[in-house]
């Protein structure tokens, strides 16, 4: 089998070789195919987002991607979410000695896939290649450059009470996906990753409205994590109406199995925004035409009070409190 | 999942809630024992439902909280040891010792796992021959089987890098020792749905017979713990107060036989001291004589070592239901979920920890 060796992070030929013929091959763009030391972009007019992300994720490959789409979408999405066009991603590998060359191959494909897919280019990158142990099999970076277009103001403390909170569709996907893949329980579970790039949903939802006031990514921490922050930021209390929040058969069961609670697991294909209660319904029709957010919800509301708290109004009128996470979700006992 | 939706349906709860209102006709208080009923009730918002005479105390059910400090550190100098390889359920890993937690040695490069069974830890032993694989052996009756069940299938398999910590507990002699106090104030009990899946009823006898007060075995949905309460205040109403098992579902009154036979087969009742509330004759489990190789406590010569409270820490009124935790002068200030000091804090399910995460204040 053919693997990823030192040698082909020396510098030499091997190291031209994979440039050439596994990235640039599938990144294939002007500004890369340049090959200067540093790509040379316009400048863009307005504000520019600029954003950057590492991907670490264990197993590399699981159901619904892998962590080449989730290092493209990952940063796509957090560009998006400042309400950006996502236009130019940066890339660096940091591989371990003995990755197989095949695999890493599936992965810059569905990188190149996922970039198609945001219209982003990839327009410089850096490989390393690290002894064995240095690394777990492959580290990937990746910052992204998006042209935040004029009118947008999309920022954690924008929230005003009176707003409406809605989801891009359900929540929990990723998180329970890896969960049951990283610790091979064996549970039997349809779920596959909800990973995908938002930069297309959010162009389509600032067009009928560009004054959407919080977008969040929830991934890690999920969307009560997320929610939390812009309470925080935003000096508002934000409410939550249980039954109206998407969240699988599936994921449920896995989450109700395991002591955990899906809102506190990482999404990577969805978004939370606070947009003005009069643009709500037309921003979720927008939402709900886009193949990411079809089943758009409405889930709650932004209140004066209490300050940087996050409830949540369950179907039998009671409410609890949603807390930031403390740490990664352990599984309970009994 | 379409049984279940049925346990929390919006109808139920509100007949449910309406009837509460009028079975109730003076202050009474209920104590949940179990750690799973206490995240329900607050996961739910059961206490916005109840009337305002009817009061809702977490008890001694939630066995991370429970565990003494002095275990947690004799498992972190066990993690410590090179040839160790420490396994254990999620939730003990946060839980502080006197000094580290179980996570924070983790951190710092110790092999410590996270397994979701118990029989994980033997494919663990049976793939690294060259060391010590020790599970921590904490829970109640519902978990004990299982461990059991692990260490007969050690001795099947002839592992011999294998052993649990045996920290296991009883609810029942917890609940005849909350009993036996006269301080405590407390009506009736909800019983524990997971634990009674494996004792029964039968042991829950002693509380209507002996102590007067009602004790009802309850499921986790919202509409299972509402039936359970009506069950409970209408017996204090009448003044007839008995033992019954309202989660037939997955309750037999006789329990589960086969596991109890297990159970007894490798465990022994001992004495067990309980975090905030001392020390309970016969209500822990130890691993029997015969099952020495695989009893860690044996193998590697460990004691509980008893520690002190902390200074100020509330616990053991809070698990006698005496106070709530804002009555606690820690509460909030000093202890909190990312820094516990008393054992109700430490675990999701503790009374401080649920107080924290979904009370309103």
């Amino acid at each position: 089998m053919d693997v990823v060796s030192l040698a082909h992070g020396s510098g030499g030929s091997l190291t031209g070789a994979l440039i050439n013929d596994l990235f640039r091959r599938h990144f294939e763009n002007p500004y890369l195919t340049e090959a200067h030391d540093a790509a040379r972009l316009p400048i863009l007019s307005g504000k520019t987002a600029f954003t950057t992300d590492s991907y670490v994720i264990s197993p590399l490959q699981f159901p619904g991607g892998n962590i080449g789409k989730l290092a493209v979408c990952g940063t796509v999405n957090d560009l998006a979410m400042s309400g950006a066009r996502p236009l130019y991603l940066s890339c660096g590998f940091i591989i371990e000695d003995g990755l197989p060359l095949s695999l890493l191959e599936t992965i810059v494909r569905s990188m190149a896939d996922a970039a198609r897919e945001a219209g982003v280019l990839v327009v410089t990158g850096d490989t390393k290649v690290v002894n064995r142990g240095a690394a777990d099999k492959l580290f990937i970076n990746t910052a992204g450059i998006g042209e935040i277009p004029p009118g947008i103001d999309i920022c954690g403390s924008n929230a005003t009470p009176g707003d409406v909170v809605i989801v891009s569709g359900s929540l929990g996907d990723h998180g329970a996906t890896i969960l049951l893949e990283r610790e091979q329980l064996g549970l039997a579970a349809n779920l596959a990753s909800d990973c995908g790039p938002l930069g297309g949903l959010v162009a389509a939802m600032l067009s009928v409205c560009p004054q959407i006031r919080v977008l969040r990514d929830p991934t890690r921490g999920g969307l009560a994590t997320a929610l939390n922050e812009i309470a925080s930021q935003s000096r508002v209390g934000i409410e939550l109406d249980e039954a109206s929040i998407p969240i699988k058969p599936a994921v449920r069961g896995v989450c109700e199995m395991l002591g955990l609670d899906p809102l506190y697991l990482a999404n990577e294909g969805k978004l939370a925004a606070i947009v003005p209660a009069e643009m709500a319904e037309q921003i979720l029709a927008a939402m709900k035409n886009h193949v990411y957010g079809k089943e758009a919800a409405i889930i709650g509301r932004v209140l004066a009070q209490p300050v940087g708290r996050l409830f949540m109004r369950t179907p039998y009128g009671s409410r609890r409190i949603l807390d930031v996470m403390v740490s990664d979700p352990l599984p309970r006992i009994c | 999942m379409k049984q279940t939706e049925a346990f929390r349906s919006k109808d139920l709860v509100s007949s449910l809630t309406a009837r509460l209102a009028q079975a109730v006709t003076r202050p009474i208080k209920i104590m949940e024992v179990c750690g799973s009923h206490t995240m329900s009730i607050f996961h739910h918002g059961i206490r916005d439902l109840l009337p305002a005479d009817m009061q809702l105390l977490s008890g001694p059910g939630c066995p991370v909280c429970v565990t003494p400090q002095g275990y947690i550190d004799s498992a972190i100098e066990l993690a410590r040891s090179q040839d160790v390889i420490l396994a254990s359920f999620g939730d003990m890993l946060r839980v502080p010792g006197t000094q580290s937690s179980l996570l924070k040695e983790k951190a710092a490069g110790h092999d410590i796992r996270v397994l979701y069974s118990p029989l994980d830890a033997l494919e663990i032993a049976a793939a690294t021959p060259a060391r010590q694989v020790v599970f921590l052996g904490v829970g109640f009756e519902t978990t004990a089987p299982v461990v059991a069940v692990t260490i007969l299938d050690a001795a099947k398999r002839g592992l011999n890098n294998f052993s649990v910590f045996s920290a296991h507990k009883l609810v029942p002699p917890a609940m005849e020792a909350l009993c036996a106090d006269s301080g405590l104030q407390v009506d009736g009990f909800l019983c524990p749905g997971h634990v009674s899946t494996v004792i029964g009823l039968e042991p829950y006898r002693f509380l209507a017979e002996q102590h007067h007060k009602p004790a009802v075995i309850a499921g986790f949905e919202i509409v299972d713990i509402l039936h359970a309460l009506l069950l409970i205040a209408e017996m204090l109403r009448l003044d007839k107060p008995a033992a019954v098992n309202a989660y037939p579902r997955a309750v037999s009154d006789a329990g589960n036989p086969t596991a109890r036979e297990i159970l007894q087969r490798v465990f022994m009742p001992s004495d067990s001291v309980w975090r905030g509330l001392g020390l309970i004759r016969k209500s822990g489990l130890q691993i029997r004589p015969e099952f020495a190789r695989f009893d860690a406590a044996v193998r590697f010569g460990l004691k509980e070592t008893e520690t002190q409270t902390p200074n100020g820490c509330s616990c053991g009124d809070i698990l006698r239901g005496l106070k709530t935790p804002p009555q606690c002068p820690l509460y909030k200030k000093v202890c909190t979920p990312q820094t516990p000091m008393g054992a109700c804090m430490v675990s999701s399910e503790g009374t401080c920890a649920a107080y924290y995460k979904y009370i309103v204040d």
